[in-house]
């Protein structure tokens, strides 16, 4: 058999799997969501054309849902990635016990999201969670706040859960990337007399970059589909409605398929530009993957 | 470069790694150093225990701020045994996890060793293809597959979610399984095609082998992040007895209506996160290798 026939046929399966399970969802989304169909006769559907995109384009609620989940990726994405670095930093210093630290931080990531979710919502409960009774033994402001029931407190406490459960995650991809620096590096700037601080910002960040703008990627990527935070925080009230959460409510609490589904191809659209723009940046790490051999 | 090369290039930075374990930083930077460690370790748990602390207390006390339970019971895990929703979703979750994972690591496997090893055309649009599938956002394939298992009979079935579940979990296990593929050196190949074997038998006998570890952290990623998914679960799924745990214990409901039932959940969160804790622990190097392959090269 020859070398490009077996790779047919090896590849082929997987190509059929994503084919189906992925590939043709997406082409029937845009379908339905070409069509309006009735909520009161099963089965009965017209063709509307782009009208239910002009509706989720010109309707408030769209661009809420819009700015709530950039909002929420710009800041969560940040906020990892400084703590993520300083985890991985300490990590990487020298010390005993790293193998401890690391199965920690793993656990986080670990956990059901869905379960830590409402943990959160409990620890942040306005009379009786944890958070306001810490900040009223510590004689601190704010002991009072209603954390979930507030624009801005609830996006704040969303992002904070998300910051929890991935910035240990982002710890360990950037500790990938730290130990592939070599120390002569770093041997020769101090023989040169450069400080720590010149050091890591002129040998460390430059040989991380490349590190950085893949965990970049994988989070920013997971923030903008953010779904299961909103969902069990807040269901979506006071302004942390991600584009997700929208399309899902207009889709199954509302059984507007149309309307949902048009919302969903454009949360995939959103998602793919934003990816696709990422990949224009870092192109050639997963072109070296496949060029390796 | 050749694989000779990397290994003793990979040989090489690990003993610069190890290097580096022994310089130390100043006295003042070694306390700053614990104290950022005490700090990230804090973090890191505190949640936890504050789930562990949670599902101990009954009554009242949950309604509490006490940071150890005055009087622990453990009656919160006794009922969600009782509970046949829970016990259920056990075992859906563990029959569709563990169904695309195993479905996964088997044609992900062959898709992998093409990629690593194999010289054709397309290789880059193939591999660019079954990565971007990472990236679909599950409600764009939700939405649709919410009409179509409605219209074909796969609504609330567990093959209903172990098809979606592929859309992510074949592409990681592809994407771990090429990068580790990539590092088995192919002399050995070589040596059985020399002696008769055929490709399929090399990739058998020798890679299959050769790759276990690799097929033991792709395995343990993909089920994870099956057990974990949330969305397409609660859209897929309309009923108790096809709700995986993630799902059901969103629908978990207390003995008043509105009220959640604190205690069940956290013993719920904690019975089925410390296996997957556990796992974490014991194959933690695994599967940061697993999640870090490909982050640094190139």
């Amino acid at each position: 058999m020859s070398e490009r026939r077996l790779a047919a046929y090896l590849v082929s399966p997987s190509l059929i799997v994503i084919a189906l399970v992925a590939a043709y969802p997406i082409g029937y989304a845009i379908w339905l969501s070409l069509n309006q169909y009735s909520v009161i006769h099963p089965g009965l559907s017209r063709w509307v054309g782009l009208d239910n995109y002009k509706d989720a384009l010109t309707s408030h609620d769209f661009w809420s849902a819009f700015k709530t989940t950039f909002i929420f990726t710009i800041i969560s994405v940040t906020l990892e990635l400084v703590l993520g670095l300083i985890m991985a930093l300490l990590m990487h210093s020298a010390f005993r016990g790293r193998g401890v630290l690391r199965a920690v931080v793993l656990v986080p990531w670990a956990i059901l999201t869905v379960g830590t979710a409402m943990m959160w919502k409990t620890i942040f409960d306005a009379d009786l969670g944890f958070a306001n009774q810490l900040l009223k033994a510590l004689h601190l402001p704010g002991s009072h706040t209603v954390w979930l029931g507030q624009n801005g407190y609830a996006l704040a406490v969303m992002i904070f859960a998300d910051v929890w459960k991935t910035a240990p995650f982002m710890a360990l991809l950037l500790l990938a990337g730290l130990q592939v620096i070599p120390d002569d590096v770093y041997e020769a700037a101090k023989v040169d007399g450069a400080t720590a601080w010149q050091r890591f910002w002129s040998i460390t960040m430059p040989l991380l970059k490349p590190a950085i703008l893949v965990a970049l990627i994988f989070r920013t990527l997971d923030a903008l589909r953010i779904f299961d935070l909103p969902f069990v925080l807040t269901q979506g009230a006071n302004g942390t409605t991600s584009l997700s959460l929208y399309a899902y409510q207009q889709l199954t609490q509302n059984r507007l398929i149309g309307p949902g589904s048009a919302l969903a191809v454009l949360t995939f659209v959103i998602v793919m530009t934003v990816s696709f723009l990422y990949i224009r940046l870092v192109g050639g790490n997963i072109r070296g993957l496949a060029e390796e051999t | 470069m050749s694989t000779a090369e990397v290994t003793q290039e990979r040989v090489a930075s690990r003993a610069r790694v190890r290097e580096k374990a022994g310089r130390r930083p100043g006295r003042g930077g070694q306390i700053l150093v614990w104290v950022g460690v005490l700090l990230t370790i804090v973090f890191c748990l505190f949640p936890f225990y504050w789930i562990i602390n949670t599902s101990l207390k009954t009554g009242s006390e949950l309604s509490t701020g006490h940071v150890f339970p005055h009087h622990p019971s453990v009656d919160n895990y006794t009922s969600i045994f009782k509970n046949a929703d829970f016990t259920t979703a056990l075992k859906t979750s563990a029959i569709v996890a563990g169904s695309s994972t195993i479905i996964a690591l088997t044609i992900g496997s062959f898709a992998a060793y093409a990629l690593a090893r194999l010289r054709f055309k397309f290789k880059f649009l193939i591999l660019a293809i079954i990565l971007s599938t990472t990236t679909f956002p599950p409600i764009a394939i939700a939405a649709p597959l919410f009409k179509l298992w409605t219209d074909i009979g796969f609504y609330n079935t567990y093959q209903g979610l172990i098809l979606p579940f592929l859309t992510f979990v074949l592409p990681l296990t592809i994407y771990i399984l090429t990068s580790f593929f990539q590092e088995i050196p192919k002399d050995l190949e070589e040596a059985a095609l020399v002696d008769g074997a055929t490709r399929f038998q090399a990739f058998r006998k020798i890679v299959i082998p050769l790759a276990a570890p690799g097929m033991v952290t792709a395995g343990l990623l993909a089920f994870i992040f099956a057990w974990n998914e949330f969305l397409l679960s609660i859209t897929l799924t309309s009923s108790a007895h096809r709700r995986p745990v993630s799902a059901a214990i969103a629908f978990f409901t207390g003995s008043q209506q509105f009220q959640i039932p604190l205690g069940t959940i956290a013993a719920a969160t904690v019975t089925i996160t410390v296996p997957l804790i556990v796992l974490v622990i014991i194959f933690q190097k695994r599967i940061v290798a697993g999640l870090t392959a490909g982050a640094v090269k190139g």
